[in-house]
């Protein structure tokens, strides 16, 4: 079975949520939309406040190219234009929107065409119209990768459905319920793309959606499906081509610099099932698990949920849990509960016990070495996490190739002594990104 | 006022692999029992003797030190690794050594070893052969005295040199037996190394049937608590150098050197120690062929018949020399990382 070298075997975690169907989540008393929440620009408001949206109406539009719109998940309301809390407690600007409860909810359907008829540009702006974004977490806009690996001649498109991380089963339970409109994500991608042939990589722990995607895929379609060893960061860019065809990004480079590009599996069921009908992203599956939850399982849930709503509905009422967006590995912290949820969420991880740091603080490295075997990219954590305590960044960023580091989190989940290594190295980073305001002394 | 639930915050990942290093620290511990065991089997009251000295002075020495740094101890033998430390040195020391030299090894080894580097997982070398050779050069004489193991009142009587005066010269008993090594190099008689299987010869209260020592390394590196490349580059190595030079007619019998002295214990419990081997890939096995290089050549034409303590203190030394030239290749370079 084909794997990449060095990696981790964490617990799955997967059973609670994997064998249930996806289910709506009740609708909200309100939504919070950060303007925010795409990589680039932030997208600026094109409803003005007491305005009466409907649900998939855009509300705010792009802020030149490099940035994405949004539309209501509801029909409703527009409450309030102005600020509000993102997940780190900042407050930035969103439109918060509150639903008519006597509404039905049915999306407004704009004008249904046919993808596969239009030309590459006209695909790539209707892409850009519906909001489309990373939605593996993220959350970088679809068009833009597109125009990109156009540019450099990217031939091969790969579909990550490997969902390595535990506990999310979100990508897992769309694969089984809605291959259909995966299939034809897919294919608008590659004519999009106007890439050869398509890569459809899911981990051996999914195995199931094996025969459900094939059934879909016909002679005349380029697209196969290979199945991957269950190991984390399998669904990582860089390892995923390593595992697909033996082949190493670039230090520095991008998966387009070999002529292929990675998308993920929930972006390609939404640009399925929504860009035949041009209707906006306004809601997406999102993994709720955790053992903080008591009713763990796939929500459809609106983007702009707002967290509070979420916890009380699930019965979070324990005292303090440790809120993730996420998954465990990669997931970002939730330190402000006033916050809404994005269309870069994939989970929502919801733990009971106490940070790894209260349980039991680091002690000192003692060399295993189990870091440097375990990294999937050949990094040397152990020399890197001593040189991010003192400070050497210049050092870090040249000679240990820190900027490399995606921040898997494996050496922080090996090491015996508990040593915070991947939030170490994701502080050097913001340290020496600040840094290049006033240059870096030499070291 | 809403009442807001309040989350607490940690850094990701959100789980861990249960696996600590004091848990680690304790199997190489609970590891090194069964040798000693066999040894206070072979030798008698004065292996228990040595052994309890050393690790209560050892254990004793980290505890003051916590105290002096504010630290709580995790338990009794807090993270182990003093413990290690403690019985690798009694394990190898002679058992006719005088107890205050024990005692005063065991202190070096804590202090010059490790606590003066800032404890574990700071010190450049491995403790307990900082202690070893700093006897071993301070104490010549009662250092490579031998006496016989399986002597029919060994239970029940220690030697009288055991009990010497600190400062005082130490009056050696009477009964002394050559090492296997001693013969070979000063007098040319080699050893079958079947004798060294059935514990019938004589050395420091650690060499004991290198068939335990051998098993009990496997068990460590199955459970991943010791990196199995050490043993496996110093074992291999040697095993090639030294067919080489006995194809020569220049050394003994390649299965002599493995079984004898110091070999097992050195390249499964002490080249091993985590904090002072290399971690890189690469580093590894050079540091493992080193050492196996170093031990070869002192035993061939050094002045001391064993020598694995030396060889793997100078092992120690090269480590951040190791690392500077085997950094691993990072994913999507060409070159091995770019190093000055």
């Amino acid at each position: 079975m084909k794997s990449f070298p060095q990696g981790i075997h964490p617990p799955q975690m997967k059973d609670q949520t994997q064998s249930v169907a996806i289910k709506r989540f009740d609708f909200a008393p309100y939504y919070i939309l950060l303007l925010n929440q795409q990589i680039g620009k932030p997208a600026i408001p094109v409803v003005k406040e007491g305005q009466e949206v409907l649900r998939g109406e855009k509300i705010a539009d792009a802020d030149g190219d490099f940035s994405s719109p949004i539309h209501s998940p509801v029909t409703g309301k527009v409450v309030k234009l102005g600020l509000s809390l993102d997940l780190n407690g900042a407050m930035v600007p969103s439109i918060i929107t509150a639903p008519y409860p006597a509404s039905s909810q049915i999306p407004q359907v704009l004008n249904p065409s046919n993808p596969l008829d239009c030309t590459q540009e006209e695909l790539i702006q209707k892409i850009k119209n519906i909001g489309m974004v990373g939605l593996g977490g993220a959350a970088f806009p679809t068009h833009l990768k597109l125009k990109s690996s156009i540019k450099k001649g990217v031939k091969t498109l790969v579909i990550n459905g490997c969902e390595c991380e535990p506990y999310l089963t979100a990508d897992h339970r769309i694969m089984l319920e809605k291959p259909e409109q995966i299939i034809q994500g897919v294919r608008i991608l590659l004519k999009g793309l106007n890439a050869e042939k398509a890569i459809i990589a899911i981990e051996d722990n999914k195995a199931d959606c094996l025969p459900v995607l094939r059934k879909f895929i016909t002679a005349t379609d380029k697209i196969t499906v290979e199945i991957l060893q269950t190991k984390y960061p399998q669904g990582a860019e860089k390892t995923l081509i390593k595992s697909l065809f033996d082949l190493e990004v670039p230090s520095g480079g991008l998966p387009a610099d070999l002529g292929i590009m990675v998308a993920n599996i929930t972006t390609l069921f939404e640009l399925g099932a929504l860009l035949p009908l041009n209707q906006g992203i306004i809601e997406r599956v999102v993994t709720i698990t955790g053992d903080g939850v008591k009713k763990p399982g796939n929500y459809l849930l609106p983007i702009g949920t707002p967290l509070e709503f979420i916890l009380e509905k699930l019965e979070v009422n324990h005292r303090h849990p440790q809120v993730i967006f996420g998954g465990p590995m990669m997931g970002k912290p939730v330190t402000c509960t006033q916050t809404a949820t994005t269309k870069g969420v994939t989970g929502i991880l919801i733990l009971k016990g106490k940070t790894q740091q209260a349980t039991s603080p680091p002690l000192a490295c003692i060399g295993c070495g189990e870091c440097v075997a375990l990294c999937p990219l050949y990094l040397n954590p152990y020399e890197m996490v001593k040189l991010a305590q003192n400070s050497r960044l210049r050092e870090l960023r040249d000679k240990y190739h820190l900027f490399d580091c995606f921040e898997c989190g494996n050496c922080s989940w090996v090491c015996p002594s508990k040593i915070e290594l991947t939030q170490s190295f994701k502080t050097a980073k913001s340290q020496i990104q600040n840094l290049k305001l006033h240059p870096l002394k030499t070291a | 006022m809403r009442d807001y639930l309040k989350v607490v915050v940690g850094p990701a990942p959100y789980i861990r692999k249960r696996r600590s290093t004091q848990v680690i620290m304790a199997e190489v511990f609970w590891a090194l029992l069964p040798i000693w065991g066999l040894s206070i089997f072979k030798y008698g009251l004065v292996s228990l003797l040595m052994g309890l000295l050393c690790l209560i002075v050892s254990v004793g020495f980290e505890h003051w030190i916590l105290v002096l740094k504010k630290q709580k101890p995790l338990g009794v033998l807090h993270d182990y690794s003093a413990a290690i430390t403690g019985l690798l040195l009694a394990l190898t020391l002679p058992p006719s050594l005088p107890f205050w030299i024990a005692g005063l090894g065991a202190l070096i080894s804590m202090s010059l070893g490790k606590h003066i580097f800032g404890g574990l997982g700071h010190n450049p070398f491995n403790p307990a052969i900082v202690g070893r050779v700093f006897l071993q050069v301070s104490f010549t004489v009662p250092m490579t005295h031998w006496s016989p193991p399986w002597l029919a009142n060994r239970f029940f009587s220690i030697f009288e040199s055991n009990l010497a005066w600190p400062f005082m010269r130490p009056v050696l008993d009477g009964v002394s037996g050559a090492t296997p090594l001693g013969l070979f190099k000063f007098e040319d008689t080699p050893t079958p190394w079947v004798h060294f299987i059935l514990d019938q010869t004589s050395g420091c209260l650690g060499e004991v049937s290198p068939l335990l020592i051998l098993l009990l390394g496997l068990v460590l590196a199955f459970k991943r608590a010791l990196d199995y490349r050490i043993p496996a580059s110093v074992i291999s190595i040697t095993l090639i150098l030294s067919s080489l030079f006995y194809l020569v007619g220049k050394g003994p019998d390649p299965l002599f050197v493995l079984a004898s002295g110091g070999f097992m214990l050195g390249a499964w419990f002490m080249a091993t120690d985590m904090v002072s081997s290399p971690v890189t890939p690469l580093g590894v096995w050079l540091y493992g062929g080193l050492i196996a290089l170093l031990i070869v050549s002192i035993r061939l034409w050094g002045g001391m018949p064993d020598g694995v303590a030396f060889a793997i203190l100078l092992g120690n030394a090269v480590v951040p020399l190791i690392h500077l030239g085997t950094q691993p290749r990072v994913f999507g370079t060409q070159k091995r990382g770019s190093l000055p």
